[in-house]
C-alpha cells in the first residue's frame, strides 16, 4: 500500500540522533515547517552509544585544538540550556607511574590556548577529591568535564522541535530519496509500525543519519567516504567515582572513566570495521579483556565491582574529500552541500562531529537550510534553554517541592530524568507513585507520562525515556510490569508478549559479553522468572 | 612455582552487589507489613545504596523506622548485609542530629549509674502515670512503654561484696560481659550465671572495666561515642582472651552480637583475635556438654512449660538451638518453641513516641502465640524482648539462665565437677 502525503514541508531531516533533533528544533525555531523522520528510535545510533562525557575539550587540547576549542564553549553553553541533562561532576586528568609526567605541562598549556580551565592538584589532594582514582598517581589536573544524558538530551531536543511544530516519526525508514531532475525533493519511507510505502516531499532534505548517512547519501546517488570505528564501554553497576577520570597522555584505549546517573562506564576502544557491519555491532572476549586491564588502571575498584553490561558504537568518521583513502580523517565536523559538491540541489548532509558538538552542527546545517530557502533568522538554540531545563527565577527548587509533598525516591529520580517536566507527572496517589523499575526509582505515574508525552512505541523506547530495566536487575523485575502498563495503553496483547521477549532479548544482548559472578545468576533468575514461570519463549517474536 | 591466590572476584562492600533482587527480604521485614511509610530492606539497602552513591539527598530519614533485626540478612540468600547497609547509611547521611531523648535512652551505662543509685526514688516516680504523660509529651518515650526497674545495689558492687573472693578457688576460669541490664536492673541474672558456672567448677571475673556494648548508641546515631567504648571493650576482651586465656561469656544476645558482627561491620573495628572465644553462656555451656566435658544434674521436682521466643539477634547469630537445647535437657520441661518473631521492641526503638505503633504491630503475631501457648512462662535471652512481651503479654519472662539456675540440682552436679 502507498500513501502519498500532498504537502510539502521546508524540510525534511533523516536520523534521530542528537544531530537530527538539534537540527530539527534549530529548523522549527526559525520558523520552518519541519518533518523528522527515523527508523528505529531517537537515539538509537552513535548518540545513545557513548561514555555520556561532557567533554570539556581536555581530550583534544594537544591532538586536536579545534575540537578542543569547540568543546569547550558548547560545554558551557549545555550547562546552560540543558541543565537536567547535565552532571556537573568535573573530571580528573591523572598522570600514573607509567605515564609520562612531562606530557602534563604541554597538556595544560594547550587547554590554555583552547580556553579549558585547568588546575594543576597535588597527588594527595587528588587521592581526597576522588578517593576512587588510582593511589600510585603522580600527578592530576583538574578540568571541567562533567556528565551527559544523551536519551534526556535528544529527546529534549525533540520536544522542543515539537513544541515550534516539528512532527517526528519514528519507526520510518527511508528507502528511497526522490529526486526531480537535479533536486531532491522528497523521501520514500517505509513504516515498520504499519507495514507501509509512505512519500513525503520537502523543499530541503537534510541528511543526519550518522554513520548510515553513507547509505542514505547513495540512495540520493552520492558517494560520501565513511570509515566506521567501532567503541566498545563497560557499564558497572554502581558509582565508582565521583569526577570523570582520563589519562593524561595522548588519547588511547579504555582511558576514560565517566560517572552518569546511577552507574560508571569505561571506554572506549577503537576498531575499523567494514561499512555491512555496522548494524551487527558486538563486544569481542578481547574488547572486555583491554577495558577491564586498562580501566584498572585508573581505579583499581573497578576489579572488584560488578559490570552490568557490554555495548558498542560506531563512530561517523568520514574522509576528507581529497583523501579517499581515509588516512586523514577528522572528528571535527563535515557539512557537506551536495550542490556545490555533487550537483544535486535541496540535499544537505551534516556528520562527523561528536555527541558534545551537536547543537554547533545543528546550527550549521540550519544556517545552511535558512540560506537556501532565503530566510533571515538568527540561531537561538544556545541561548534558550530546552523543555525541562528552563530557569523561571530562583525559587525553581521551592516551586517543585511543592508539587513533591516529600521527595521519594520515585520522585526524586523523576526530577533528575525530566527537569522541571517531572511537574507532568502524576504524583500522591499510591498507585501512581508505586514504582515499576525499583532499580531506577521508575513509578507508575513516570511510565504513564512517558508513554503519553515521550514518543513511546515499544518497552526499548520507553527505557530510552525513563531508565525502566537499565538497573542491576536489567529488566528481571521491571520488564513484566513495564509491559503491563504498555499494553493497557498501546499494544495488543500479543504484540506485548512479544515486545516483552525482544525487550528481554536485549537486555541479554549487552550482558552476554561479560555473563559471570553476579550477573549470570541475575540472568538464570530472570529466564527462571519469565521462561520458567511465565513461558515466555526466545523465539517468541 | 608461585602460589596462585584465588581472592573473591567482584566482591563489593557489605556485599551489596550480590543482590540479584529476588525480593526474599522484604517478605521477612517485620516492619514493612505494619507500617507501609518504611521502604523495605531491598529498596533501603542495596537498591538505595546505588542512589546515594550517586548523590547524597537520595537518603530518606524513613531509614530510621528499621528495627536493625537483621531478619533480611538472615533471608538473603546471597550473604547481602542488607541490615549493615541500611544502618550505614543512617550513620553515613542522616542529618538529623540525635535529641536528648535518645541520647538518654542510649546512654544506657550513665542512665544506669545515676538511676541504680537513686532506684528507691526513680522507680517509683517513673512508674507514675502523670510521670510518663510529660516524658510522652516533652522527651517523645511513649506512656505505654514502663521502664524497667533500677536495682538498689548494682551486679557489679554485689560481685565485688559477695562473689569475687571465692572465683579464685576454681581450676578453670572464665570472663563474663553482664552487660547494662544485668549491671543496673537485674542482678539476679548475673547472680544465677555465678551459680550455675560455679557448680561446674568454673571461676566467673569480670572484665577490666566493662563498658556498655554500645548497640544502642549506634542506632541512635551517637558513633564517636560508640565507637570509643567499642575500642575499650575489645581492649578489656584481649586481656581476658588473649593474655589470660580466658573467653568471655554473656547472658545478652544483643551485647554478645554488637561486639561480635557490630563493631567490626558498623564501627570499623578490628574483633579478630576475640570474636572466636565471645559467645553465651548458653551456646558455653551445651558445647562443653556435647563434647562431654560437662554433665548437669537436675532437681527432680521441677516441672514447667515453657515457650522460647527467639531474638531476632539471636536468629542472627544463629544460636538459639543451644539455648533450647539446653532448656530441654531439663526433664520437667514441656517445651515448645514459637515460631521465630520479631516482638517489636528492638531496644530503645519501640519506646520512641513514633515508633509505639510499628512496635506493638510487630509484636502482635507473636504476642498472639504466646497468649494461646498454655506456657507457665516464656524464656528468651534478650533483656529488650523480656520488657516487651510482659508489657504485651498476660505472661512472665525468664533467662534460660535464670531457668537452668533454678532447675539445677547445685549440690549434686557440684559433686561431679570440683572434685
Amino acid at each position: 500500500m502507498n500513501k502519498n502525503n500532498s504537502k510539502e514541508y521546508d524540510v525534511i531531516i533523516i536520523g534521530g540522533g542528537v544531530t537530527g533533533a538539534g537540527t530539527a528544533r534549530d529548523c522549527a525555531m526559525r520558523g520552518l515547517s519541519v518533518l523528522l523522520v527515523e527508523r528505529h528510535d531517537f537515539a538509537t545510533g552513535a548518540t545513545g552509544r557513548n561514555h555520556g562525557l561532557l567533554h570539556s575539550g581536555a581530550r583534544y587540547a594537544v591532538t586536536d585544538p579545534e575540537s578542543a576549542s569547540e568543546c569547550i564553549k558548547e560545554n558551557m553553553t549545555l550547562r546552560r540550556i540543558a541543565n537536567h541533562c547535565v552532571e556537573e561532576n568535573n573530571g580528573l586528568f591523572v598522570t600514573l607511574p607509567e605515564d609520562d609526567l612531562a606530557f602534563q605541562s604541554q597538556f595544560v598549556d594547550a587547554c590554555k590556548t583552547a580556553g579549558i580551565g585547568t588546575e594543576i592538584l597535588d597527588p594527595d589532594f587528588a587521592r581526597r577529591l576522588e578517593p576512587s582514582v588510582n593511589p600510585n598517581l603522580k600527578g592530576a589536573v583538574k578540568v571541567p568535564d562533567g556528565s551527559v544524558d544523551p536519551f534526556r538530551l535528544t529527546m529534549s531536543n525533540m520536544l522542543d522541535a515539537k513544541i515550534h511544530g516539528a512532527e517526528l516519526l519514528t519507526q520510518h525508514e527511508v528507502t528511497d530519496v526522490i529526486c526531480e531532475q537535479n533536486r531532491a525533493i522528497g523521501v520514500e519511507l517505509f513504516n515498520h509500525a504499519k507495514n507501509e510505502k509512505v512519500k513525503y516531499y520537502a523543499k530541503i532534505i537534510v541528511n543526519a543519519g550518522g554513520i548510515w548517512g553513507h547509505h542514505i547519501a547513495s540512495l540520493a546517488g552520492i558517494n560520501i567516504n565513511m570509515f566506521p570505528a567501532k567503541g566498545s564501554l563497560l557499564i558497572f553497576g554502581h558509582r565508582v567515582n565521583k569526577m570523570v577520570l582520563n589519562r593524561c597522555r595522548k588519547p588511547a584505549n579504555a582511558d576514560i572513566l565517566v560517572p552518569g546517573d546511577t552507574i560508571c562506564l569505561i571506554g572506549t576502544t577503537s576498531e575499523r570495521v567494514p561499512y555491512d557491519q555496522i548494524d551487527n555491532m558486538f563486544v569481542s572476549q578481547a574488547d572486555v579483556d583491554v577495558l577491564i586491564r586498562e580501566g584498572v588502571k585508573l581505579s583499581p575498584s573497578l576489579a572488584t565491582t560488578r559490570i552490568l553490561r557490554a555495548y558498542a558504537g560506531v563512530r561517523p568518521l568520514v574522509a576528507a574529500d581529497n583523501d579517499p583513502t581515509g588516512r586523514n580523517i577528522s572528528r571535527g565536523i563535515v557539512l557537506l552541500d551536495h550542490q556545490e559538491r555533487d550537483g544535486l540541489s535541496g540535499f544537505i548532509t551534516i556528520t562527523g562531529g561528536k555527541l558534545m558538538t551537536y547543537r554547533l552542527m545543528a546550527e550549521e546545517a540550519t544556517n545552511l537550510v535558512c540560506k537556501k530557502l532565503a530566510v533571515d533568522k538568527q540561531c537561538e538554540t544556545a541561548e534558550k534553554a530546552l523543555p525541562g531545563s528552563e530557569k523561571s527565577d530562583l525559587s525553581l527548587d521551592n516551586a517543585t517541592d511543592k508539587i513533591y509533598s516529600g521527595m521519594s525516591i520515585a520522585q526524586k529520580s523523576a526530577k533528575d530524568r525530566h527537569g522541571t517536566l517531572a511537574k507532568n507527572i502524576a504524583v500522591g496517589d499510591s498507585n501512581d507513585d508505586s514504582l515499576v523499575c525499583e532499580c531506577e526509582g521508575v513509578s507508575i505515574g513516570e511510565v504513564k507520562y512517558a508513554i503519553k508525552e515521550l514518543h513511546v512505541n515499544n518497552l526499548i523506547d520507553l527505557r530510552r525515556r525513563t531508565r525502566v530495566g537499565m538497573g542491576t536487575c536489567q529488566g528481571e523485575l521491571c520488564a513484566c510490569r513495564a509491559a503491563g502498563l504498555l499494553c493497557e495503553s498501546l499494544e495488543e496483547p500479543g504484540e506485548a508478549k512479544d515486545d516483552l521477549a525482544n525487550f528481554l532479548q536485549e537486555r541479554w544482548k549487552g550482558m552476554s559479553p561479560i555473563a559471570w559472578g553476579d550477573t549470570i545468576n541475575e540472568v538464570q533468575f530472570t529466564s527462571w522468572i519469565y521462561e520458567g514461570i511465565y513461558g515466555l519463549k526466545p523465539d517468541n517474536n | 612455582m608461585k602460589k596462585e591466590i584465588f581472592e573473591p572476584f567482584n566482591v563489593s562492600d557489605n556485599n551489596f552487589e550480590q543482590c540479584v533482587k529476588c525480593t526474599i527480604c522484604t517478605v521477612y521485614c517485620p516492619v514493612l507489613e505494619v507500617n507501609p511509610d518504611y521502604p523495605g530492606p531491598k529498596q533501603s539497602g542495596p537498591d538505595g545504596e546505588r542512589l546515594r552513591l550517586k548523590d547524597a539527598s537520595f537518603y530518606d530519614e524513613a531509614l530510621k523506622l528499621c528495627l536493625n533485626c537483621k531478619r533480611c540478612e538472615v533471608a538473603c540468600p546471597h550473604g547481602v548485609k542488607i541490615g549493615d547497609i541500611i544502618q550505614l547509611a543512617r550513620i553515613k547521611y542522616s542529618k538529623k542530629k540525635p535529641k536528648v531523648r535518645d541520647m538518654i535512652l542510649a546512654n544506657t551505662d550513665i542512665v544506669g549509674t545515676m538511676a541504680s543509685t537513686f532506684a528507691p526514688i526513680v522507680n517509683p516516680i517513673v512508674a507514675l502515670k502523670p510521670v510518663r504523660r510529660i516524658m510522652d509529651s516533652v522527651l517523645k518515650i511513649d506512656h505505654h512503654r514502663i521502664f524497667p526497674k533500677y536495682a538498689g545495689l548494682r551486679f557489679e558492687s554485689w560481685y565485688r561484696r559477695y562473689a569475687e573472693k571465692k572465683q579464685n578457688d576454681f581450676k578453670k576460669h572464665v570472663s563474663y560481659f553482664h552487660g547494662c541490664y544485668v549491671n543496673y536492673n537485674f542482678p539476679q541474672l548475673g547472680k544465677d550465671l555465678i551459680k550455675i558456672m560455679n557448680a561446674c567448677g568454673y571461676g566467673v571475673h569480670l572484665l577490666e572495666k566493662e563498658k556498655c556494648c554500645g548497640v544502642a548508641l549506634i542506632s541512635n546515631g551517637l558513633i564517636k561515642q560508640a565507637t570509643k567504648q567499642a575500642l575499650h571493650n575489645v581492649e578489656a576482651f584481649k586481656k581476658s582472651i588473649v593474655d589470660k586465656n580466658m573467653p568471655v561469656i554473656s547472658t545478652s544476645s544483643t551485647c554478645i552480637f554488637t561486639i561480635r558482627d557490630e563493631y567490626p561491620h558498623l564501627l570499623g573495628i578490628k574483633n579478630d583475635e576475640i570474636r572466636d572465644e565471645s559467645e553465651l553462656a548458653t551456646r558455653f555451656l551445651y558445647r562443653l556438654i556435647d563434647s562431654g566435658k560437662l554433665k548437669l544434674v537436675f532437681k527432680k521436682n521441677y516441672k514447667k512449660r515453657i515457650a522460647y521466643h527467639t531474638p531476632c539477634h539471636m536468629e542472627k547469630l544463629g544460636w538459639s538451638i543451644y539455648s533450647t537445647s539446653l532448656l530441654r535437657m531439663i526433664p520437667g520441661v514441656d517445651f515448645m518453641a514459637l515460631e521465630s518473631l520479631c516482638c517489636g521492641i528492638a531496644g530503645t526503638y519501640g519506646f520512641k513516641k513514633e515508633n509505639y505503633e510499628t512496635s506493638q504491630g510487630v509484636g502482635k503475631p507473636l504476642f498472639e502465640q504466646i497468649e494461646s501457648s498454655k506456657a507457665d512462662f516464656v524464656a528468651t535471652d534478650c533483656e529488650t524482648c523480656k520488657w516487651q512481651i510482659e508489657m504485651s503479654t498476660s505472661l512472665k519472662v525468664q533467662h534460660p539462665i535464670s531457668i537452668l539456675a533454678e532447675a539445677l540440682d547445685v549440690e549434686a552436679t557440684m559433686k561431679l565437677w570440683n572434685a
